[in-house]
């Protein structure tokens, strides 16, 4: 994934193939139809949202539905629900994992094989699995409506564990070693020796967890009733799913979708090397 | 945690030879101690997030499968009585599931086969036929799986809008109508497919563009040099090589579409009169509209076999055909 050529095959003469190049800008134009549709429609007046041929481009470019969607819903609380939660989980996630991915890596101990033998097998369990009782566990714990209910099912993922276990792998054993003959304990090693070098693996990581927690559905949708603790979108859902409420509201629902969808959008383009970097670590095994 | 001279530990030493052999047969008693210590404390914190939050879940799904578990034993979860296999047998008469059984296999016969040829094809042309701005083009390719499904459902669903719907409209500009996609019972779920496939080609490509960038050079340049055609190429060297990922990548699709919930209930909330209901919908309505908990956990349980025996028989296929 480091360079962003094809290897060795540059230069022969049926590579360049101007055609190729129409059909992947026709492929990607369909890709970003739907986003393009969306960013313009939250600007667009009433009419033109309605209006027949569509128009793409606002005449009279408006924020009205951004205001009337700030006075109808609380999106500013859905927001910093959203990133209290994706924070707190993205936080949990770098510590556990990485402490388990140095055991599994770099730590001779008894049980170690057992132990990742669990953890290859919570990669396979479907999330399905294990709701109901979920929700009757933090109904008991009264963690329905809080964010403790909303991060501990997801503190500590297997994918994670098992990314920085492969990137500890790479890490030579002398120099634990050596760390080790100068006294240092496993604590210190891991928190000031290992941590400081797989700082790419921790970016990869946080990334990924970070978007999985903010684009999270079923189990905010589960765990909370309490509106005030509703995460981004559960709040877009329950008001696009209420016919009541969300009537005849498209421009506001494309401003809402606007408005979950900018900063992932954002981040991605930004980092996007580190996602292809996760999904391919994660894919290679 | 027994010590080694209780009887049982000395039975059990005979399999494996003496006991007092095995302390020191797993490693230079130096370091064992410490790194045994500190192996098991950094496991800890996943372990007991583990154990709490994953396997006491699944075994309890289980033996709520077995109960009548209701609203009520939410509070008094203790109280829910043993029912046998009822849940399991009630299931296979409820039209309901046999119809979101059917739904689902629908989404997924259709949709992992789309998804994965045309993730291939992107990636084989993103790999071999652009070489300029490709981060360009993987970017907007991969941008769909980055995002909200719940926000991306509700542009869809305008998207397909029949009345104000950008479809609808560029139908209308050509001169004809479109259907009204998510109203009609035969189109609902292929429009569901249609978005998904949107979703999720990102994904199956860059597997894609790894598995491709890992093919040797040299295997190419021979096939070129015998007088392989860029046809020839991609059907000998290339699609052979990349089994595994392929296998790779229809398996996860394959898991991800069997447990797809949130494209219906944000979109259609399994109408019009069911055509889009799958199982996660009807799992969640029983367990968390109707509350009627044991009967979900059910079909929970039955989900997760179908998943499981689904993925076995596509291992065993698509590892058979390598050879």
């Amino acid at each position: 994934m480091s360079g962003t050529r094809a290897p060795g095959i540059r230069g022969t003469s049926r590579i360049r193939r101007p055609a190729v190049y129409v059909v992947v800008s026709a492929g990607l134009l369909v890709m970003a139809a739907p986003f393009l549709w969306m960013v313009l429609s939250a600007f667009k007046t009433d009419r033109e949202l309605t209006a027949s041929p569509p128009v793409w481009i606002p005449t009279e470019w408006t924020f009205q539905h951004f205001t009337e969607l700030l006075e109808r819903l609380d999106m500013p609380l859905y927001f910093m629900n959203s990133v209290i939660v994706a924070v707190f989980v993205t936080v949990c996630n770098l510590v556990f994992c990485s402490m388990l991915g140095y055991a599994l890596a770099k730590l001779d101990f008894g049980g170690r094989s057992k132990v990742f033998a669990i953890v290859l097998g919570a990669l396979m369990v479907p999330g399905n699995l294990m709701l109901l009782p979920l929700f009757v566990l933090m109904s008991r714990l009264q963690l329905i409506d809080s964010y403790a209910g909303l991060v501990l099912p997801f503190a500590a993922g297997a994918v994670g564990v098992f990314l920085m276990r492969q990137f500890m792998l790479s890490i030579p054993d002398d120099l634990l070693e050596a760390a080790r003959l100068d006294g240092a304990g496993e604590w210190f090693i891991f928190w000031r020796i290992v941590m400081p070098l797989v700082k790419p693996a921790l970016a990869t990581l946080s990334i990924l967890t970070f978007l999985g927690s903010w684009n999270n559905f079923v189990w905010p949708l589960i765990a909370t009733n309490d509106p005030g603790k509703y995460t981004l979108p559960v709040a877009l859902a329950t008001f696009a799913t209420d016919p009541n409420k969300s009537a005849g509201s498209n421009g506001m629902l494309m401003a809402g979708s606007f408005l979950v969808v900018l900063p992932v959008l954002i981040v991605f383009i930004a980092l996007q090397r580190h996602f292809t970097q996760g999904i391919a670590t994660a894919g290679m095994k | 945690m027994s010590t080694t001279t209780t009887p049982a530990a000395k039975t059990a030493g005979k399999r494996n030879g003496p006991a007092q052999r095995r302390a020191p047969a797993d490693g230079p008693p130096r370091r064992l101690g410490r790194q045994n210590a500190a192996g098991w404390l950094f496991s800890t914190p996943f372990l007991v997030l583990f154990a709490v939050f994953m396997a006491f879940p699944i075994v309890a799904t289980l033996l709520m499968s077995f109960t009548d578990f209701g609203l009520r034993n939410v509070t008094h979860p203790l109280d829910a009585e043993f029912i046998g296999l009822e849940n399991y047998t009630k299931l296979f008469e409820d039209e309901k599931f046999l119809e979101a059984l059917f739904n689902t296999a629908y989404f997924v016969v259709v949709g992992v086969p789309v998804t994965v040829l045309l993730g291939l094809l992107v990636a084989v042309l993103l790999n071999n036929g652009i070489d300029r701005a490709r981060t360009f083009f993987r970017v907007g390719f991969y941008a769909p799986v980055v995002t909200s499904i719940v926000a991306v459902a509700v542009v869809w669903r305008f998207v397909l809008d029949p009345t104000d719907g950008l479809i609808a409209g560029l139908a209308a500009e050509a001169g004809f109508t479109a259907p009204d996609f998510l109203g009609s019972e035969t189109l609902a779920m292929p429009s569901l497919i249609a978005m998904a496939v949107w979703r999720n080609l990102g994904t199956v490509m860059v597997l894609f563009i790894a598995g491709l960038q890992a093919i040797p050079t040299e295997v190419r340049e021979a096939a070129r040099l015998d007088g392989a055609g860029t046809f020839q190429e991609l059907r000998r060297i290339t699609v052979p090589l990349l089994r595994p990922t392929t296998l790779y990548a229809t398996v996860i699709t394959t898991i991800g579409y069997l447990n797809v919930f949130e494209e219906p209930f944000v979109m259609t909330q399994g109408g019009p009169s069911d055509s889009t209901l799958t199982v996660s919908l009807h799992m969640y309505r029983e367990g968390f509209n109707f509350f009627h908990m044991g009967y979900a956990s059910a079909m929970a349980y039955v989900l997760f076999v179908v998943i499981m025996a689904v993925t076995v028989l596509q291992l065993r296929l698509l590892k058979d055909n390598t050879s």
